[in-house]
C-alpha cells in the first residue's frame, strides 16, 4: 500500500493528482481492517449486532462496550478506533441534548445523522487535526419509523436497510441481502445477526458478540439486547454454523 | 396651562400596550385563535383595527397580548428561527417548537420584557395543539387559553362553556362568545374580533367588524340605520 500516494498523502488538506484525498482513504482502511459491524433495519425496529475480538483471557466481559445510546430514540455502533468513536458517540449525544433543549422536542433520525456527517467531515479538511478512524452504525426509531444510517470517516451519511462495516464486510452484506426485511422482526433479525457474525469471523480466534437494538418490543427506546435473547441467538447462531460444517 | 401640557406627554410616553384579550381552544382537528383589536397608548386607542394574531410559520399563529413592541420583537425572531429550522428539517415545523423558541426568548430575557402569548397551530405529529407562554417565561400545553388584560372577565365563561372534542364550527362560537363578553368589560379590549381557524385544510382567517359583534348583556343595541 505505501508508496502508491507518495507525497500527496502527508496531509488530509492535499488532493492527489487523480482526486484523492489519501488521508481520508487510510482512515477508512483503519475501520475495514476492525472488527466487523452489522446493521439491519427490520419491519418494526433497527438491529445492531458488534464483533469484538477478544484480545486477551483477562478481560472482564461485557465491557468494552462498541455501542452506546445517543439519547432514548437514537443508538450507535462503532467500528474501527474504537476510542475515535466514542469522541463522536460524546459529539453525538450533544446534538441530541442541545438540540432537545433549544427546540423542545427529541432531534430526528435525519437531523441527527446530517449533524454528526458534518461534524466528522470537518475532521476532513483542516491540516492539523485528522480525520476519525471510525465509522459508525446509526439506528433511530422516530416519528418516520425506524431508520439505519451509516456514517463514515469522510464524512458521508446515508440511509441503509442492512449494511456492514469492517473486516467481513464483503460476506456479511452479501447475507445481508439474502434476507426479507421487511418481513422480518427485530427477534428475529437478532438471530441473523448473530448467525452472520458467527459467520463472518475467523473461528479460530475467540470473540464475544454484542447486540443492540430499537424496535417497539423494547419500547422504542436504544438497548442492548436483553441477556436471554442474545443468549439463544448466539446458540443459534452456532447450531446454524455447526450444521453447515456437517452438510 | 402647563399641567395640561404635562398631562398630555405623560398620556403619550405611556407604553403602547395590547390591554387586550386574547384567546386560542382546540377542537378535534385543529385550533381556533381569537382577538379583540385594540391597541392603547395611556387612554389614547392608538390603533383600533390592530391585528393581534401574527404567523410564526405556514401552520402555527401567535396571539400576543403586552408591551406591543416587545411582541413584535419577539415574533420576527421566532419567525426567522423557524424558517432557518424548516429549511434544515425539510418539513413542517411543529407548534411546539415553536412554543419553545418563544418562551427561551421570553424566559432569557424576562426582566425586560412584558409579553403574554399565546401559540397554537396544527401538525402532523400532535395534530391541533395551544401553548402558552405567560408573563415569567413558563411554557404549557393546555387544550385552551386566555391571556391580556381582558382575560379576567371571562375566566368563569370560559370554564362553564369550554369542552373537549367540540367540532370547528363550536369551538368558533366558544371563541367568539369569550372574546365578546371581554370587550364588553374591559375598557382596554374592544374593536372588532379577528379569527384565525388552523387544521390540516390549512388556514383560515375571519373578521368580525365592529358592527356585527354581538351584544352583551345591557349594552345598547345598534340603531337600524348603522347595520351594515
Amino acid at each position: 500500500m505505501s508508496g502508491i500516494g507518495t507525497g500527496y498523502d502527508l496531509s488530509v488538506s492535499t488532493f492527489s493528482p487523480d482526486g484523492r484525498v489519501f488521508q481520508t482513504a487510510y482512515a477508512q482502511k483503519a475501520v475495514d481492517n476492525g472488527g466487523t459491524v452489522v446493521g439491519i433495519r427490520c419491519k418494526d425496529g433497527v438491529v445492531l449486532g458488534v464483533e469484538k475480538p477478544v484480545a486477551s483471557k483477562m478481560l472482564v466481559d461485557g465491557s468494552n462496550r462498541h455501542t452506546y445510546p445517543i439519547n432514548q430514540q437514537s443508538g450507535m455502533a462503532v467500528a474501527g478506533v474504537s476510542a475515535d468513536g466514542r469522541q463522536i458517540v460524546n459529539r453525538a449525544m450533544q446534538e441530541a441534548t442541545q438540540y432537545k433543549g433549544f427546540y423542545g422536542e427529541v432531534i430526528p433520525g435525519y437531523v441527527l445523522s446530517e449533524r454528526i456527517a458534518s461534524y466528522v467531515h470537518l475532521f476532513n479538511l483542516y491540516w492539523y487535526v485528522r480525520p476519525f478512524g471510525a465509522a459508525m452504525l446509526m439506528a433511530s426509531y422516530d416519528s418516520e419509523g425506524p431508520q439505519l444510517y451509516l456514517i463514515e470517516p469522510g464524512g458521508t451519511a446515508h440511509r441503509y436497510f442492512g449494511t456492514a462495516i469492517g473486516k467481513g464486510r464483503q460476506s456479511a452484506k452479501t447475507d445481508i441481502e439474502k434476507l426479507k426485511l421487511t418481513e422480518l422482526s427485530c427477534r428475529q433479525g437478532v438471530v441473523e445477526v448473530a448467525k452472520i457474525l458467527h459467520t463472518v469471523h475467523d473461528e479460530e480466534k475467540p470473540f464475544e458478540l454484542e447486540l443492540a437494538w430499537i424496535c417497539d418490543e423494547s419500547k422504542k427506546e436504544f438497548k442492548r439486547v436483553p441477556a436471554d435473547l442474545a443468549a439463544e441467538a448466539e446458540q443459534q447462531a452456532k447450531a446454524a454454523m455447526d450444521e453447515d460444517m456437517d452438510s | 396651562m402647563d399641567v395640561r401640557f404635562d398631562g398630555l406627554q405623560a398620556e403619550l410616553d405611556q407604553p403602547v400596550s395590547m390591554g387586550t384579550t386574547i384567546i386560542a381552544a382546540s377542537y378535534d382537528g385543529g385550533v381556533v385563535l381569537g382577538a379583540d383589536s385594540r391597541t392603547t397608548t395611556g387612554n389614547y386607542i392608538a390603533n383600533r383595527v390592530t391585528d393581534k394574531i401574527t404567523p410564526l410559520a405556514e401552520n402555527v399563529y401567535i396571539c400576543r397580548s403586552g408591551s406591543a413592541a416587545d411582541t413584535q420583537a419577539i415574533s420576527a425572531y421566532v419567525q426567522w428561527f423557524l424558517q432557518q429550522h424548516a429549511v434544515d428539517l425539510d418539513r413542517h415545523v411543529s407548534v411546539k417548537t415553536a412554543a419553545k423558541l418563544a418562551q427561551t426568548m421570553v424566559y432569557q430575557n424576562k426582566n425586560m420584557f412584558q409579553a403574554g402569548l399565546i401559540i397554537a397551530g396544527w401538525d402532523k405529529q400532535g395534530g391541533g395543539s395551544v401553548h402558552t407562554v405567560p408573563l415569567g417565561g413558563t411554557l404549557l400545553q393546555v387544550p385552551y387559553s386566555i391571556g391580556g388584560s381582558g382575560s379576567g372577565y371571562i375566566t368563569g365563561l370560559c370554564d362553564k362553556l369550554w369542552r373537549p372534542n367540540m367540532t370547528q364550527q363550536e369551538c368558533q362560537e366558544f371563541v367568539v362568545r369569550a372574546v365578546t363578553h371581554a370587550m364588553a368589560r374591559d375598557g382596554s379590549s374592544g374593536g372588532c374580533i379577528r379569527t384565525v381557524t388552523i387544521s390540516q385544510q390549512g388556514v383560515k382567517r375571519d373578521f368580525l367588524p365592529h358592527t356585527r359583534v354581538p351584544i352583551a348583556y345591557g349594552e345598547m343595541q345598534q340603531p337600524i340605520s348603522a347595520a351594515s
